[in-house]
């Protein structure tokens, strides 16, 4: 029996499941490593596996499936079999760490003064909490290589700006509500910019294309506009 | 060997089946937003369906191809002339070289496809051709076509004609696509319950002049759910229709984000994202509800039409 998610249909050829109601770190490792293990058994017709906080949605290809009339039924019964067995339980690989330089406030974090403000800090603390926190990478969505990441610290929470701005530039770390992310390409945004890193976090050139992966580790380490670590 | 952009007209990308695989990265799917008309298209040039085309918007460009073109139109109901000839619709057209193709306002749909055996020479990326406006991918270095343009045409048919060639058989795409008759699309359950689900089924729902790529923005009635819940992003589709906070729904396309915070209120089948592709601004559209089995039913049965037209179309070749 599976206890572990609920299984629901998105579309005809896309099921979603889901593990839990909330944003939690326990609750998205445990998308992670059940996204891993159906990745490890990946069969051809398993076109998509896109996880996110709580929840994880698999694509099929109908082309390879929809020949079958009980096609449906015998891929929820692979799910559950792979995604509720026992190697499911298995500890998951440690995460990999990576360590990201940003310049925090001026023209690279324009909105620093202002989490400061919200937070009731001064700027040089704001720049002390973010870089102490371990964030889980929750899940790369809204843009190529956008990274959610869980764990910021309580004091640091920010409401997004009402109006978004039209141009955030490649890189931006900013502040969106209880979650702290980076903008991998320059574009409309509406978080609040605290810095800016030279990681590229997506390149099309690159294998893999995106510099993290969800259920990876982020730290950010303060660094002056030379890129020399800040003391 | 090349096709020129002469003008670009409103929004034309080159778009193939789309990509696939990439979106756990944040990646879409793009690709041609009418699946049938684009493989209908390839097929009467003898690409396989998936093959790279233009994908023009509302008002198409003026095209000039350096050599003899094998080419095929689908789709919305554009204007196109060669010379003083006006070219038709669904069927197969040799054009000599040198020949300029000019396309003009969309007079009913909002997409039109041009095909041209061999295809265009795109180097894909992440497995496809397809542009990705809101990513910068290439087609085209990842934007709209411009004015001045050159993309080279891969290896094809070079037929030998001195004017403008056009088959006599056609394919008709009706019943799949006829844009002539309401659009009644087919709407599964969504996992957010409504208030009042009757609502949904029975407003016309307007389409949006901000609608893209991306989505289409409906008006018609104020939708509310039963039970409001917190926006965790969660996984969307292509397909999925979003329920945000000022109760306008919004039905997701192919170029839909990867994760969205919406409620999803319904899922538009498959079979009916090429009438979903064809709405203009300001037109209606009417959602019936269906069944999981009879969306895969009317997909298969769309596949294998399209399938019955390439096997037509290469014995007539043969023959």
């Amino acid at each position: 029996m599976n206890t572990r998610f609920a299984l629901e249909p998105l579309g005809e050829d896309a099921f979603l499941l889901r593990f839990g109601p909330n944003i939690d770190a326990a609750t998205n490792a445990r998308v992670h490593a059940c996204a891993g293990v159906l990745e490890q058994h990946r069969p051809s017709w398993l076109i998509e596996i896109v996880p996110a906080f709580a929840t994880l949605a698999v694509q099929v290809d109908l082309n390879l499936l929809a020949q079958d009339e009980g096609w449906r039924e015998r891929v929820q019964a692979w799910l559950l079999a792979h995604a509720d067995g026992e190697d499911a339980d298995a500890t998951p690989a440690p995460a990999t760490v990576h360590t990201l330089p940003v310049r925090y406030g001026g023209e690279f974090g324009p909105d620093l003064d202002a989490v400061a403000r919200h937070a009731g800090l001064g700027p040089e603390e704001v720049i002390r909490r973010h870089c102490a926190a371990r964030y889980q990478v929750g899940m790369l969505g809204f843009a190529a290589g956008f990274p959610y990441l869980i764990g910021l610290h309580e004091s640091l929470i920010t409401p997004r700006h009402a109006t978004p701005r039209t141009e955030v530039m490649a890189g931006s770390v900013g502040i969106g509500g209880e979650q702290t992310g980076i903008y991998p390409r320059t574009g409309p945004g509406g978080w609040q910019i605290i810095g800016r890193t030279d990681a590229r976090l997506f390149d099309v050139q690159r294998e893999p294309p995106a510099l993290l992966a969800a259920g990876d580790v982020v730290v950010f380490r303060a660094v002056d506009e030379y890129g020399k670590p800040l003391a | 060997m090349n096709m020129e952009v002469l003008e670009p007209g409103l929004l034309t990308t080159v778009q193939d089946c789309g990509r696939h695989g990439y979106r756990h990265l944040g990646v879409g799917q793009s690709g041609v937003l009418d699946s049938f008309s684009a493989a209908v298209a390839n097929i009467l040039v003898g690409n396989s369906p998936g093959s790279p085309l233009l994908e023009m918007t509302l008002r198409g460009p003026v095209v000039r191809f350096s050599v003899p073109v094998r080419i095929a139109i689908c789709g919305a109901g554009i204007d196109a002339h060669c010379g003083d000839l006006v070219l038709p619709l669904w069927r197969r057209i040799d054009l000599a070289a040198d020949s300029t193709l000019r396309f003009g306002a969309c007079r009913s749909g909002a997409r039109a496809y041009l095909a041209v055996n061999g295809g265009f020479e795109i180097n894909p990326l992440l497995g496809s051709a397809s542009t990705d406006l809101r990513a910068g991918f290439p087609g085209l270095a990842g934007r709209q076509l411009l004015a001045g343009d050159r993309i080279r045409l891969a290896d094809g048919i070079r037929p030998d004609c001195a004017e403008p060639r056009i088959a006599r058989s056609w394919a008709n795409p009706s019943p799949e696509l006829d844009l002539k008759q309401p659009a009644l699309v087919r709407l599964l359950p969504g996992s957010d319950q409504l208030a009042d689900g009757d609502v949904l089924h029975a407003a016309a729902w307007t389409i949006g002049s901000a609608s893209n790529r991306q989505g289409l923005r409906l008006s018609g009635a104020s939708l509310r759910l039963r039970k409001p819940r917190e926006a965790i992003s969660e996984p969307v589709m292509p397909g999925t229709l979003q329920l945000p906070a000022d109760g306008n729904p919004i039905l997701l396309l192919a170029d839909a984000q990867t994760h969205g915070g919406y409620p999803r209120i319904g899922h538009a089948i498959r079979a009916d994202w090429p009438r979903l592709a064809q709405l203009r601004p300001g037109e209606r559209v009417y959602f019936v509800p269906c069944t999981l089995e009879q969306a895969t039913n009317l997909w298969r049965s769309q596949q294998q039409g399209l399938a019955r037209l390439a096997i037509a179309v290469s014995q007539a070749d043969q023959a």
